[in-house]
């Protein structure tokens, strides 16, 4: 499955050899894995990285005056300065580690959502969201009364932004929360222009870059944006650890989401005040050898260089989407013209839970079900739902060929 | 490529997914079910008429979903036609035993043939994540029998 594929400086079959899990069979077949959207892989520098932290630099940080502590908070720390210089935030104080994006996404939902946004306001999603940038508004909205409104997809697959103009026209929209990259249509959306037209509008923006930020290079201070978010374990680092960027003037307008240790800088029994950001939003001992794995996750990914992985990425998009048109009764959701590697598709004489037990038995992972985007799937009329190709850094032609071979033997299959 | 999953895909299985039997609403149904596997989306309707004395007279459903579950709700409706509402709850239990095993150790004793009908979709038990596509019907049938007419029950595979 590993022949060498090379794009201009990009050496799969070498990558691949850091990656220890893509060396399995699957009932004795070489696995192809195709479901990196969902959850990346791990190179071994990472999970060494870990291990190393445990091994020999772990302690609570921030807590102890003690040789142990500090390592482990300058560790902490170091991770933190090292996601904004990858997101090219203006400060490392903008970063806030969480659990996950859904985290993260509902931090902002709690904390501006509630402390900030007013009753009379609106938020703006889209119709592609993940439900984790969708779910958390449906709350707000029953909590608070502030309107959630749809932008809708194109039947492209693109935000429509005649849409989002007008549902942004009378001026009440307070927050434009929307993907950076659809985790179904592959989609990526014009960051920049949303948010100027949603700045235009006097609304805030959050982007979730869940998707994106594996697979383009993101820069917040030219997307000009408010809140970015994104989880560790799809950037190839550990579960367990999310990002939120905020711009440091919403973090001090915006009260805490949780409470408790190390988000206080006094407490007594009548009250408490708290910590300067983003500390005010970590309460509790954070994930610290997760934020570890995804400095050395995010150290890996530029060492191969943003660009580098765009380009395999872009030769990886272009051979599948040949390959895949070219399958009888097959149906591809979405055909926008900027995407990533992520394919959502059907088969017209098999459901997606038959067909990915057929991959599967061919050593095939991909996802299938609604990819937690149900409303996108009602959209475009599949409510049976998709199964899913996603694609990695470590992906290789050969395996989309392979995908294609046994979509084709599966509609014969089926027959 | 696919030859070992004809374990899974016997045509039998095939032909009920593709051409469900008993595939229609019931009108006056004695009692109905609906049955919901969130996780993958699969959704039936069950139907039941039953006579006087309790036996199943006629069983249909309506829905959408995988192969498997279509063809066992297909299976089902016809394994239970003419039964009591007790002998289909020992057949509903006896296959969940079969789905997840692969094996049925009481299948010797009463109701043989037509457990011997559902054997099937016992290769499912290979394939952990798709056992409850088998069984969902057999949910749905136990909330049927257990709820009033007039009642729509609702069960779940999850
Ligand atoms: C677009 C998008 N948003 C949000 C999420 C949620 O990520 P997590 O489950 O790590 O919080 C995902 C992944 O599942 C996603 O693809």
């Amino acid at each position: 499955m590993d022949g060498p594929i090379l794009s201009a400086g990009f050496d799969v079959a070498r990558i691949r050899q850091d990656f220890p899990i893509l060396s399995q069979t699957v009932r004795g077949k070489p696995l192809v894995f195709l479901d990196s959207g969902a959850s990346a892989q791990k190179p071994r520098q990472m999970i060494e990285a870990m291990v190393r932290c445990m091994e020999t630099a772990y302690a609570n940080v921030h807590r102890g005056a003690y040789h142990l502590s500090e390592q482990a908070t300058e560790a902490y720390e170091a991770a933190r300065a090292a996601v904004a210089r990858f997101l090219n935030a203006a400060d490392p104080r903008e970063i806030i580690f969480t659990g996950s994006s859904t985290m993260a996404i509902n931090l902002v939902a709690h904390s501006y959502g509630r402390g900030v946004l007013r009753p009379g306001q609106a938020v703006v999603v889209s119709e592609m969201e993940h439900h984790a940038n969708l779910v958390p508004w449906q709350m707000l909205r029953d909590d608070t009364g502030i309107e959630l409104r749809f932008c809708r997809v194109t039947d492209a697959g693109e935000l429509d932004l005649e849409d989002l103009a007008a549902k942004l026209a009378d001026g009440k929209v307070g927050l434009v929360a929307v993907t950076h990259m659809s985790n179904v249509l592959g989609t990526v959306t014009p960051a920049q222009r949303i948010t100027a037209m949603a700045h235009a509008a006097g609304a805030k923006v959050l982007l979730d870059g869940s998707q994106a930020a594996v697979h383009r290079q993101v820069d917040v201070q030219a997307i000009g944006a408010d809140f970015y978010a994104f989880t560790g374990h799809k950037l190839y680092g550990p579960t367990g650890i999310g990002v939120l960027w905020a711009r440091l003037e919403h973090q001090e307008r915006m009260p805490p989401f949780m409470g408790g240790g190390d988000m206080i800088s006094l407490v007594t029994q009548e009250r408490s005040e708290w910590a300067p950001p983003p500390a005010k939003f970590e309460a509790g001992t954070p994930p610290i050898i997760e934020a570890v794995g995804l400095h050395a996750a995010i150290d890996y990914v530029t060492a191969i260089g943003m660009p580098a992985l765009e380009a395999h990425e872009r030769q990886l998009v272009d051979h599948a989407m040949r390959r895949l048109s070219d399958i009888e009764g097959l149906t591809l959701l979405g055909r926008a013209q900027d995407r990533g590697g992520v394919f959502a598709f059907a088969l017209d004489n098999a459901h997606p839970h038959d067909l990915s037990t057929l991959l599967d038995r061919a050593g095939i992972a991909v996802r299938a079900g609604r990819h937690c985007a149900e409303p996108l799937h009602a959209r475009f009329g599949l409510e049976a739902g998709t199964c899913r190709a996603s694609f990695g850094l470590y992906t290789t032609e050969q395996e989309v060929d392979y995908l294609a071979d046994a979509l084709t033997k599966a509609r014969e299959f089926f027959t | 490529m696919f030859d070992d999953l004809r374990d899974l895909y016997q045509e039998v299985i095939l032909d009920h997914g593709r051409k469900p039997r008993n595939f229609r609403r019931l009108e006056n149904a004695d009692r109905s079910a609906r049955g919901d596997n969130p996780m993958c989306g699969d959704r039936m309707g069950l139907f039941l008429k039953l006579t006087p004395d309790g036996h199943i007279a006629d069983a249909a459903f309506q829905g959408r979903g995988c192969a498997i579950s279509m063809a066992s709700a297909s299976l089902m409706t016809e394994t239970v036609k003419g039964k009591t509402a007790a002998e289909a709850e020992e057949l509903g239990t006896r296959f969940r035993g079969l789905a997840m095993t692969g094996t049925c150790p009481d299948c010797g004793t009463g109701l043989a043939d037509e457990m011997e009908r559902l054997q099937p979709l016992s290769g499912v038990h290979e394939y952990p994540s798709r056992v409850k596509c088998a069984t969902l019907a057999w949910h749905t049938l136990n909330a049927a029998l257990e709820g009033t007419p007039g009642e729509e029950r609702m069960a779940s595979s999850e």
